[in-house]
């Protein structure tokens, strides 16, 4: 796991609720979990129970209704109180990298300019010497010229996750990143992630439906109607 | 290295044939516009020049005097009014004059004229303003009269043919008795002046002996003045007649003014058209690719960046809109130019359409302005996307 310890991530009583007519649904219902510098978390549960609505709000992207997150030692939501767009901009560029299920590459782009399309809005300092290595990490190098509808699946994932990565965040965020792909390029995916855990200590947050995808984390976390249902079952 | 402007021209890409196609109205309504602004500019400048190839926009002569020696010819030289030289005096202090010059025509019979003789006409005119106003008058031969006193002679183009002369042959004014030297010969005009026998006025009056009277004044007017009532202080002047091709031209402007808005209501419909189409472009392209737009938020982009991306996609649209319909235009100005003249009540001589630079370049402000404009709105409302919006829309 980590060396040090640090909290990277820590959140209480994170509440979520969508608003049906007069029907309340509690999509994320009383949760708190910290997460440490450099670990690999993942959440699984049934369809429906809150996954995706937690990790967007763990990752910025949604605001809770109620509940505190505080992310590298910056507050980011008190008591439900919100810090403005461009505050949250901000931290999702320096702290966070996403993956989707769907990829949105640009198709008209190649593979590397995909890959170092956000740099056109922002770029951290020396981050484009960094593009070359990564996308040999993703094993895509060869491919960078290639169009993204001349490539596979796997490897237009792997495109963009190497686009996550540019901008070197510390946490990998990523929402069910195989559930357009086969077993095997499940797997791929899977040992990509793992290793950039482990070689880059990217701290990463994953969302699955695939068992042996979740089982290559740290720490397991099921949620079940919004809320935790086991915690920091440990994987050796 | 990837930029802002590359990502713009590459999403415009994606849809080829609709972005092409909004290309093609943007070009359409720039082509318009330019053909528009080149024929209002050129007609109203050759209709202008063809007014000022005359000299002069009126004539004021005695009140039944002929003021064409084509006229008084048909007369048997006979019909001729005078004025007094002092009426020019009066007239010059008008406001509403820039110039006169002041003119005195006679006829002799020639018996060596022709099969039976005929008549010769001699204009007098004065050397200090007469060239002047006509400065359109090119020389075939020769020059103008050396002094205002000098017995000599310039012919129009048909005249010289006439008479057979050239450059310093002598010229018999019968009757008078008196020879003339030829000192130029005037090119073609395809006006009455071809068959005119210019002499410097002085001359004309001490041939003649006629002393401190005139057949005819031409008057240039004003660019600015009030042309109409300058003619009603003419009119009012005892004895006189007035021609006046200011009216002429007046009609004319009249006729083609009321094409014109026919014409700018078109060119309008043409913008607005463009516009709508831009906009509908820009926006169904934005509604298309919200997810992608919020990936680009989650990348790190402000709402101020997808903005910027979405303005410069229609500003690109639009200025390669306006440089092929400005290249078109500038193509087929021939061809508009044979069009308009079908349509035009009175076409002058000369090139009705004229494409400047300047002109191009308005078009291209207003190319760019509909592009400013029209992408505001799209953009403004993809840079409110928020990047939640991508994930959300995965379930589908
Ligand atoms: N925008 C919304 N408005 C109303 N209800 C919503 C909205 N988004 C999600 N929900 C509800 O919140 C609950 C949790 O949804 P969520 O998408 O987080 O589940 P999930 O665990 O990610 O499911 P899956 O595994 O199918 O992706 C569901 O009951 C869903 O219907
Ligand atoms: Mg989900």
């Amino acid at each position: 796991m980590n060396e040090n310890g640090k909290k990277v991530l820590e959140a209480e009583h994170l509440v979520k609720i969508y608003r049906r007519g007069s029907e309340e649904i509690p999509a994320v219902n009383d949760v708190s979990l910290s997460v440490e510098v450099g670990e690999f978390v993942s959440f699984v549960g049934p369809s429906g129970s809150g996954k995706t609505t937690l990790i967007n709000i763990l990752g910025c992207l949604d605001n809770p209704t109620s509940g505190r997150l505080v992310l590298a030692d910056r507050t980011v939501v008190d008591n439900g109180e919100v810090l403005s767009e461009s505050s949250l901009t901000k931290i999702r560029r320096e702290i966070f990298g996403y993956i989707f299920q769907k990829f949105y590459l640009i198709p008209t782009l190649t593979v590397i300019e995909n890959i170092m399309l956000p740099f056109t809005f922002y770029k951290k300092p020396g981050a484009e010497n960094e593009v070359a290595r990564i996308m040999k990490l993703m094993e895509i190098d060869h491919r960078k010229e290639h169009l993204p509808g001349q490539i596979s699946g796997g490897e237009m994932q792997r495109v963009a996750i190497a686009r996550a990565l540019v901008n070197r965040p510390s946490i990998l965020l990523a929402d069910e990143p195989t559930g357009n792909l086969d077993t095997r390029r499940s797997q791929e995916i899977g040992g990509l992630l793992k290793g950039l855990n482990e070689k880059e200590g990217i701290t990463i947050i994953l969302v699955t439906h695939n068992p042996a995808l979740a089982s290559m984390a740290d720490r397991i976390i099921e949620i079940r109607d919004g809320k935790i249902h086991t915690k920091g079952m440990a994987l050796s | 290295m990837i930029n802002i402007f590359n990502v713009a021209y590459k999403n415009l890409l994606r849809k080829k044939a609709r972005s092409g196609l909004t290309v093609i109205g943007i070009s359409l309504a720039a082509w318009v516009l330019v053909s528009l602004l080149g024929f209002n500019r050129g007609y109203e400048s050759s209709l202008n020049r063809d007014i000022d190839n005359l000299g002069f926009q009126m004539i004021v002569t005695a009140k039944g005097c002929p003021y064409e020696a084509a006229t008084l010819m048909l007369k048997g030289g006979t019909g001729l009014r005078y004025m007094p030289q002092s009426i020019t005096e009066q007239i010059t202090r008008e406001p509403e004059v820039e110039r006169i010059t002041a003119m005195l025509m006679q006829a002799v019979f020639d018996p060596n004229k022709g099969e039976s003789g005929g008549y010769s006409a001699y204009l007098g005119v004065d050397p200090a303003t007469f060239p002047q106003m006509k400065s359109f008058l090119e020389f075939k031969q020769g020059n103008w009269f050396t002094n205002p006193d000098a017995l000599e002679a310039v012919l129009g183009y048909e005249a010289a043919e006439l008479e057979q002369r050239e450059v310093g042959d002598l010229l018999l004014i019968t009757e008078k008795n008196v020879e003339v030297k030829v000192v130029g010969i005037l090119k073609r005009t395809g006006t009455q002046d071809d068959g005119t026998i210019f002499l410097p006025l002085n001359a004309v009056q001490k041939i003649f002996g006629i002393n401190n009277e005139l057949t005819g004044i031409g008057i240039k007017v004003k660019k600015e003045a009030d042309i109409a009532r300058f003619e009603e202080k003419m009119y009012k002047l005892p004895d006189v007649q007035v021609v006046s091709l200011s009216q002429v031209k007046q009609t004319i402007m009249t006729l083609v003014s009321t094409a014109k808005v026919m014409v700018f209501s078109i060119a309008l419909i043409a913008i607005l058209i463009s516009v709508v189409g831009v906009i509908n472009t820009i926006l169904m392209s934005v509604m298309e690719r919200l997810q992608e737009i919020g990936i680009l938020k989650s990348m790190g982009a402000t709402a101020w960046d997808i903005f910027k991306l979405i303005w410069l996609e229609t500003l690109m649209l639009c200025i390669s809109g306006g440089v092929i319909g400005s290249a078109l235009a500038m193509a087929t100005a021939k061809l508009t130019e044979i069009l308009i003249r079908q349509l035009l009540p009175y076409s002058p001589s000369g090139g009705l359409v004229q494409i400047t630079l300047p002109l191009v370049s308005l078009t291209f402000g207003v190319v760019i302005i509909i592009g400013i404009l029209s992408g505001i709105y799209p953009s403004w409302k993809a840079g409110r996307v928020r990047p939640l919006e991508a994930i959300r829309s995965q379930v589908e």
